[in-house]
């Protein structure tokens, strides 16, 4: 193999890497809500592309500042998943999952219709000021966006973890997480701490939004990447931080591999052979494929809490 | 210290559970609550710290005080402020947490750190076996270390009262003798008072000073420790004794005796 092949091998694989990082932000917002209410969010990624389309829609038809709009969208977004907590969610307390999976699902869907009403569907660019030219490090040519996105979201990794680890907030948010009852009983505020929970999964979604925005640029398929989440927690445990991470760069990187290698080989004289089909596409689905391979194997993902029990 | 006046509990706003009970907590005693499975002595302790309405239930009628303050409208939290704290029964540590993240996080309420570690080690010299382990995982300790943690994180929060709920359940009775010990040490070197459920009758008569019996969401018996040790029916329902000492089999024992008797 010559040495450019191994080149851009690596530089698919980082690129992949880094859009992975990115994956798991949005990932991490599941994670948190997860982890310490026990609901399962699948309105996600819609909440990235509200604030997505918010500063975008601020800023083409209003003229306000990036910065500005950011800080709006991060107000509206902690307001707004607040509110979803206590008017929506709290009332659940204690009924089926599959009750708040229905009622998550149905925000999404009314989130999706909403905001276009209101700001309109056409596609916006977001643009944070990021440059478009490459990053080159040897033969490795990195995309900019990528490259903020990763450092951002190991950033903010870090951040959630110290958190977690070592403050008092954090231990006794990983006690609701652990259980609700006993929380209560230990004087713990087991509701001010699902607040908590959903306002730092409503941060995350904004930066989520401003970064694949940037990235992709700003209309209603901003959601289609909370898709993703699903893959990325699966593959990594629903309710790890460290298994958001791993996950979401695995499923970067197999995707990368996928569009760059097997994509482009499908459409080969010899695959059509014995493929007569038209091929392609696999970076979307490829994923999926190994999540349920991993669940194989792993059923509670590979970083997920293995429920311990002893008599 | 802690009166509660001839309360009634429904659960779903039907099922009655708690059919008027009143009982009375001395400060720094040992108070026992007896009784069956079903008999609503669990329900007792989660109305005093709150915990009913998470599970649909309320106190319907009649009040609960401690230190002269009502606290059965209080939220859980509100109640371990007040200082009353309930050791669940089946201990129920944060499996996932630390030794020590369990005990930081019991003592939620303390918000000086300085405090907090002094407390740590406080219950560090009633359970030495838990700082031994101190940064392992608490859903690996064993049954009894289980129990301990629970004790201790409970301790953490500086309450004026604990509130145990079967401490012995399913442990062994060397472990159960070493908790029972603990116990009369929290009263003795923390001040501590003591409310205890348990169904092991003759090991919790033993070291309390006022025992109630409880059946059927009433009680049906009350009184100092050492003379519900003596009374005749307490030998023959929970102690398994027959008239003249010999051990009774359950064959004889009469069910009608004891509707008569208490219910009647």
């Amino acid at each position: 193999m010559d040495m450019f092949a191994v080149w851009y091998f690596v530089e698919t694989t980082i690129n992949g890497a880094l859009i992975g990082l990115m994956y798991a932000l949005i990932a991490l917002g599941f994670v948190l809500i997860y982890k310490s209410t026990d609901a399962i969010n699948f309105a996600q990624g819609q909440f990235v592309m509200i604030s997505g389309v918010m500063v975008a829609a601020l800023a083409a038809d209003y003229g306000v500042p990036i910065v500005v709009g950011a800080i709006v969208a991060l107000v509206f977004m902690i307001l707004f998943n607040v509110m979803l907590e206590r008017i929506v969610l709290r009332p659940m307390i204690g009924r089926p999952v599959v009750a708040i999976i229905m009622a998550t699902i149905g925000l999404a869907a009314f989130l999706e219709g909403l905001f276009p009403m209101i700001f309109g569907a056409t596609t916006r660019a977001l643009d944070l000021g990021i440059p478009n030219d490459p990053i080159i490090i040897g033969q490795i040519y990195l995309t900019p966006i990528n490259v903020v996105g990763g450092a951002v979201a190991l950033t903010f990794f870090g951040a959630f973890s110290i958190f977690f680890m070592k403050s008092r907030k954090g231990v006794a948010l990983r006690a609701v997480a652990d259980n609700h009852q006993v929380s209560m009983a230990m004087g713990i505020n087991v509701e001010r701490y699902f607040v908590l929970a959903w306002s730092m999964a409503g941060v995350v979604a904004v930066l989520g939004g401003l970064l694949w925005g940037s990235a992709i640029g700003v209309d209603n398929t901003l959601a289609v990447v909370g898709l993703k989440v699903f893959p990325v927690v699966i593959l990594g445990g629903l309710e790890s931080i460290i298994g958001a991470i791993v996950g979401g760069i695995i499923v970067g990187v197999i995707e990368a591999w996928g569009g760059t290698y097997i994509d482009p080989a499908m459409t080969q004289p010899w695959f059509r052979e014995f493929f007569p089909f038209e091929g392609g596409g696999t970076k979307d689905f490829l994923p999926y494929l190994l999540m349920i391979v991993v669940l194989f194997f792993k059923p509670y993902g590979l970083f997920g809490k293995v429920h311990i029990e002893r008599v | 210290m802690l009166a509660i006046n001839n309360i009634e509990v429904i659960y779903n706003n039907v099922v009655l559970v708690l059919k008027g009970i009143s009982i009375d907590v001395k400060p720094q005693s040992i108070t026992t609550i007896l009784g069956a499975n079903g008999a609503g002595k669990t329900t007792t302790l989660k109305s005093i710290s709150g915990l009913l309405k998470p599970e649909r239930g309320q106190v319907t009628r009649g009040s609960i005080e401690f230190n002269g303050e009502r606290i059965d409208k209080l939220a859980p939290h509100e109640t371990v402020k007040k200082g009353v704290v309930q050791v669940f029964e089946g201990r129920r540590v944060f499996t996932h947490l630390s030794i020590e993240d369990n005990l930081l996080a019991g003592a939620h309420i303390v918000s000086d750190m300085k405090t907090v570690r002094d407390m740590i080690d406080q219950v560090y010299t009633f359970f030495p076996r838990l700082k031994e382990r101190r940064t392992g995982q608490a859903g690996y300790l064993s049954g009894g270390e289980q129990q301990m943690l629970a004790i201790g994180r409970a301790l953490m929060s500086n309450p004026k009262m604990i509130m145990l709920d079967e401490p012995s359940l399913g442990l062994a009775p060397m472990i159960i003798e070493e908790i029972f010990d603990i116990i009369q040490r929290m009263r003795k070197e923390a001040g501590v008072t003591i409310l205890l459920v348990e169904q092991n009758a003759n090991l919790a008569l033993s070291i309390a000073d006022q025992g109630y019996v409880m059946e059927n969401g009433s009680i049906v018996m009350e009184g100092p420790a050492k003379e519900l040790l003596a009374n005749s029916d307490i030998q023959e329902f929970y102690l398994g004794i027959g008239e003249g000492g010999s051990k009774k089999s359950f064959r004889d024992v009469k069910h009608y005796r004891r509707r008569k008797r208490w219910l009647g």
